[in-house]
């Protein structure tokens, strides 16, 4: 995702150069190649590229349906793909990734408490009923610290705010040591201050612990202060790079195939896809005219 | 002494049937524990009910065969469990549906096999058996069968325990973890399955989801953590099995009849009397005010002093702006 090439616009079959990374600069975490999935005969991704370091926070941006939770599924190995390939540097086994869905929707009369969810993390997966130990219970709490989480510790999850929840389901994805967390809507339903401090923790995650954070979001402002580079979706396709490079009226008027105007104001940018411009978005690409033409 | 008496009626310690009852009663508490928690985590109560109902169909079909009601259960529950797996997995309301056509299409059958063993073989009492059940008239050389089955049923939740508590909390962080989502969920089905059946023993197969979630709903209020909640859900089961089993015996010298009241009113009536008292005793009546998440004032958590809360961009009053009231924003949405 770092430059030369992160910004070129991968549509079709133009410029399939993987990127060029710098002579001595470790590999990236994260490397999708062409990544293409159709579900139900739709494409709903269509050759995507990008790839993404240790340390780096990534916004995957795009609106509802563009495809952003399909491929972080494809990305966990949930997903089949028709074409492309996702990899993984190093060892890739169940504990490499970390995943927060948006939400857990559990009753808040289950005796499960915040950190039986993150002992869970730890050990979940394995068999058998996982005697406590004082090495999981105080992994669990310094998990939690780590979130800003242990006062939470002997919650119920299901009582939990939306904001509470993320942190311990942040928690419980990082007890395995992912070298890439993915989070599925983090900021979806948080208020304000709840979205800042679960942007700001992401932010220190990645020096504290290295780690490279993929972010979907359908809002980018909350991410622009933190967030190193971008993935844009739009209608399948997908631009990649630095976030300056990316969130251009160019560069994303070329994605949606219509005209895009990129506005800065106050720090925040608005990206608006012009509903005056359709006529002409619609003689370039008729498809995803009907797709983004009619944002959710 | 007189006390002992009067609640354990004389001969009670040293009655066959009596000792059986307890032995095969305490199992099946023991199993159902488990069982019934990973359905209420897993909001599969219905599915709980369509057990019992396919354990009707199997108890009384084999009384129409002229083979132990055990048998009918246990064939009858595995094959539900094998038919919901196979349909049903993938989506909590196609499951719902599948468990409800199964429901009606088996209480049919149940309908169908009781009506032509009390025409064929005049032993009227299989219909009370199979539905309401009977566990004084249980076969007392059954107890080694009752106690491998349970043995097996535990030892499936024991296996396969943190896998089934992690896919109940979330099937996606499960799937995300490499949990083989339909292995497990085959696992308890199979749990599930067996502790109907031997609940159908004791409270019979229409009560046996009484035994099966009642002592689990229960057991939440007075349980702070999944494994306390399995023995407090054990307790529960042993207490009203057990104690239905005391008041059944008692009940021999009562009214109408002097012929005793059925063991299963008395266990289904006291598993209710518990969940009741849950409500009225439990310690988490109110999670929201008791939880010490919500004493702790959040300004003690450290993170909050991180030094990007102090990043100028968040004093700028554009970020508190909500997006949606920015007209342009709409188009980008």
């Amino acid at each position: 995702m770092r430059s030369p090439v992160g910004t070129t616009l991968r549509r079709g079959r133009a410029s399939d150069e993987g990127p060029a990374l710098p002579e001595g600069s470790p590999p990236p975490v994260l490397v999708v190649e062409g990544l293409t999935v159709t579900l139900g005969g739709r494409e709903v991704l269509k050759d995507v590229s990008f790839n993404l370091h240790a340390g780096e926070l990534a916004g995957l941006i795009g609106s509802n349906g563009a495809g952003k939770t399909t491929l972080l599924r494809a990305v966990l190995g949930l997903q089949g793909t028709a074409a492309g390939t996702v990899t993984l540097s190093g060892r890739r086994d169940h504990g490499s990734l970390g995943y927060v869905p948006q939400k857990v929707s559990l009753d808040p009369d289950l005796p499960v408490r915040a950190r039986d969810l993150v002992a869970l993390g730890i050990d979940g997966q394995r068999l058998g009923v996982g005697l406590h130990s004082s090495s999981r219970r105080a992994r669990a709490e310094e998990l939690l610290s780590s979130v800003g989480a242990l006062h939470l510790a002997d919650a119920r999850v299901g009582a939990l705010s939306g904001g509470e929840q993320q942190r311990v389901l942040i928690a419980h994805a990082l007890a395995s040591k992912p070298r890439l967390l993915l989070l599925d809507e983090p900021l979806a339903n948080l208020d304000l201050r709840s979205t800042q401090e679960t942007v700001s923790l992401l932010a220190g995650l990645t020096r504290s612990h290295g780690v490279a954070v993929l972010v979907s979001t359908h809002d980018i402002n909350p991410l622009l202060p933190f967030m190193h580079c971008v993935v844009y979706l739009a209608g399948g396709r997908a631009a990649s790079g630095r976030t300056a490079e990316v969130v251009r009226s160019d560069v994303l008027s070329r994605l949606y195939g219509q005209h895009v105007d990129v506005l800065h104001a106050h720090g925040r940018v608005i990206v608006s896809v012009g509903d005056e411009h359709r006529e002409s978005g619609c003689e370039l690409a008729p498809d995803d005219c009907a797709e983004e033409g009619q944002p959710a | 002494m007189s006390v002992l008496h009067a609640v354990f009626a004389p001969g009670f310690f040293t009655s066959g049937p009596v000792l059986a009852a307890v032995l095969i009663g305490g199992v099946v508490a023991l199993v159902s524990a488990p069982a019934g928690f990973l359905t209420v985590m897993r909001s599969h109560s219905f599915a709980g009910h369509a057990f019992s109902e396919v354990t009707a169909t199997g108890g009384s079909a084999a009384y129409l065969v002229g083979v132990g009601p055990l048998l009918g259960y246990v064939v009858a529950a595995l094959a539900g469990a094998g038919a919901m797996g196979a349909l049903g997995v993938e989506r909590h309301k196609s499951r719902d549906l599948v468990a409800g056509v199964v429901l009606g299409a088996t209480l049919g059958l149940t309908a169908l096999f009781l009506y032509l063993t009390t025409t064929s073989q005049s032993t009227s009492g299989a219909a009370v058996t199979v539905l309401f059940g009977s566990l004084f008239a249980v076969s007392s050389s059954d107890w080694p069968t009752v106690v491998a089955l349970g043995g097996a049923a535990l030892a499936l939740v024991g296996v396969g325990w943190r896998p089934l508590l992690l896919s109940s909390v979330s099937p996606e962080l499960a799937a995300a973890r490499g949990v083989r989502l339909r292995l497990v969920e085959s696992a308890y089905l199979a749990a599930v399955a067996l502790a109907v059946a031997l609940a159908s023993m004791t409270v019979g197969a229409i009560l046996s989801t009484a035994l099966l979630v009642g002592p689990a709903a229960a057991a939440l209020r007075f349980a702070r953590t999944p494994a306390r909640a399995c023995a407090w859900a054990a307790a529960i089961g042993l207490v009203a099995v057990w104690g239905g089993i005391v008041l059944a015996y008692d009940s021999y010298d009562w009214p109408p009849s002097q012929q005793g009241w059925p063991v299963s009113f008395f266990v289904v009536f006291l598993v209710l009397a518990t969940y009741l008292a849950s409500y009225l005793f439990g310690r988490h009546r109110d999670p929201a005010h008791r939880d010490p998440a919500h004493r702790d004032p959040a300004h003690r958590d450290p993170a909050h002093r991180d030094p990007a809360h102090r990043d100028p961009a968040h004093r700028d009053p554009a970020h508190r702006d909500p997006a949606h009231r920015d007209p342009a924003h709409r188009g980008e949405a």
